[in-house]
């Protein structure tokens, strides 16, 4: 009957549909992991709209330390993300940008929402995990950064993760370093490990040789601390 | 004071933690007794969120004298008084004592869950950069430290992680090498 092979032939087409969209975004899948830590071939002539995410205490000292080598006028204009919760580290990043005499288009601030407040369970983690992928990715779709430098912890996580997907859809290319704090000397943090086994992050540094060691594709950069 | 002896502070920092273990260790008698061997005549206990509280003391008996506070803004004053730090695990104040040049002691908190902690003043301790000890061991550590052996903590120096940066994204690596210059 006519009816029921327009049917079949509408459901064989959707099926096809289907079929094509899961392999092109399996083979988008392949090319953005493929392309993941390989360095950019083409001269850079322009500046970077760069994201830092802070991480707390430490981890934005150790980020401080690091943003005072950077050749600013290359990283422009940044933008600092750090926890809700946390309200020092953006006071630290104004200070910084401050003692640069940046105008103030050059630098903006924001506040994320954690997947993770230190000492919550892992279980209940799930749920204010993806409650945080959401925000972060609201946040990379406002920021569409090209360049995303964070150093742990949890709070860079989500942001990675939605900058990946923004990949993955083609909408804006990010490249991603993460520096370990130097307090981990033998083993990865669980956000550096993420990033690392996950191949999110296109370089990751380490503060300590044996560290490298037991993560050969991780860099031994010396301390920033 | 009474005595005409220099004042040499012991200043002991638990930063924003609950370290009791550290604090009634630095509070016995025998380890008030070493520090006084070794010449320091005052004590002062910085004990965070921790409940147990030591004895203060004015040291008029010929002992250590002995004060506590809980916090204070102002750490780095006492960090900069004092003559010998001792300190729990936390980086924020063994990176600050380092950088001021002053012999740490730093006590691992072994009730800590998570304690990557312990890594990073154990390393150190190998790299003959501070004193390592437990709060179970800290009158052996302090009877038997030697501060001469220890070795000044070097600088820090960012340039390689902005260098591999630079590299990856394509930028020349001029504004570098005039920094070398």
């Amino acid at each position: 009957m006519p009816p029921s092979i327009s049917n079949s032939q509408s459901i064989a087409a959707a099926i096809t549909a289907v079929c094509l969209v899961i392999l092109l975004l399996l083979l988008r899948f392949a090319y953005v992991t493929y392309r993941t830590g390989r360095p950019h071939r083409t001269p850079q002539r322009r500046r970077l709209r760069t994201l830092i995410v802070l991480g707390s205490g430490g981890h934005t000292a150790e980020m401080i330390n690091l943003l005072e080598v950077l050749p600013k006028e290359r990283f422009e204009p940044r933008v600092y993300i750090a926890a809700a919760t946390d309200n020092m580290s953006l006071q630290k990043a104004r200070v910084f940008e401050s003692s640069l005499g940046s105008q103030v288009e050059v630098a903006e601030f924001h506040q994320v929402y954690r997947s993770r407040e230190v000492g919550q369970s892992y279980l209940t983690s799930v749920g204010t995990t993806i409650f945080a992928i959401g925000h972060a990715l609201w946040l990379i779709f406002q920021i569409r950064p090209e360049v995303i430098i964070c150093n742990g912890p949890g709070t860079c996580i989500p942001l990675c993760i939605a900058a990946f997907f923004f990949k993955l859809a083609g909408l804006r290319w990010s490249s991603i370093f993460y520096v370990e704090s130097i307090a981990r000397v033998r083993k990865l943090s669980l956000s550096g490990l993420l990033l690392y086994k996950l191949h999110l992050a296109d370089q990751i540094f380490v503060q300590w040789p044996q560290l490298q060691k037991t993560y050969p594709k991780a860099h031994y950069v010396g301390r920033l601390m | 004071m009474e005595s005409g002896l220099t004042r040499r502070m012991v200043f002991v920092t638990v930063g924003t933690t609950c370290f009791d273990a550290l604090v009634a260790a630095v509070d016995t008698a025998q380890v008030k007794e070493q520090l006084w061997k070794k010449g320091y005549t005052h004590l002062l206990i910085q004990m965070g969120r921790g409940s147990y509280v030591p004895t203060k003391s004015l040291g008029d008996d010929g002992s250590v004298a002995v004060d506590y506070f809980t916090f204070s803004p102002s750490i780095k004053d006492h960090l900069r008084e004092a003559s010998l730090i001792i300190s729990h695990a936390g980086s924020g104040s063994i990176f600050e004592t380092l950088r001021l040049g002053k012999p740490l002691v730093v006590v691992v908190n072994e009730d800590l869950m998570d304690n990557h902690q312990s890594e990073l003043a154990e390393e150190l301790a190998e790299r003959k950069h501070l004193i390592c000890a437990r709060p179970q061991t800290l009158c052996e550590t302090i009877k038997n430290m030697d501060l001469e052996s220890l070795l000044p903590y070097p600088p820090a120096d960012a340039t390689p992680v902005a260098q591999l940066i630079n590299g990856f994204l394509g930028f020349p690596d001029d504004s570098f090498s005039q920094k070398l210059e």
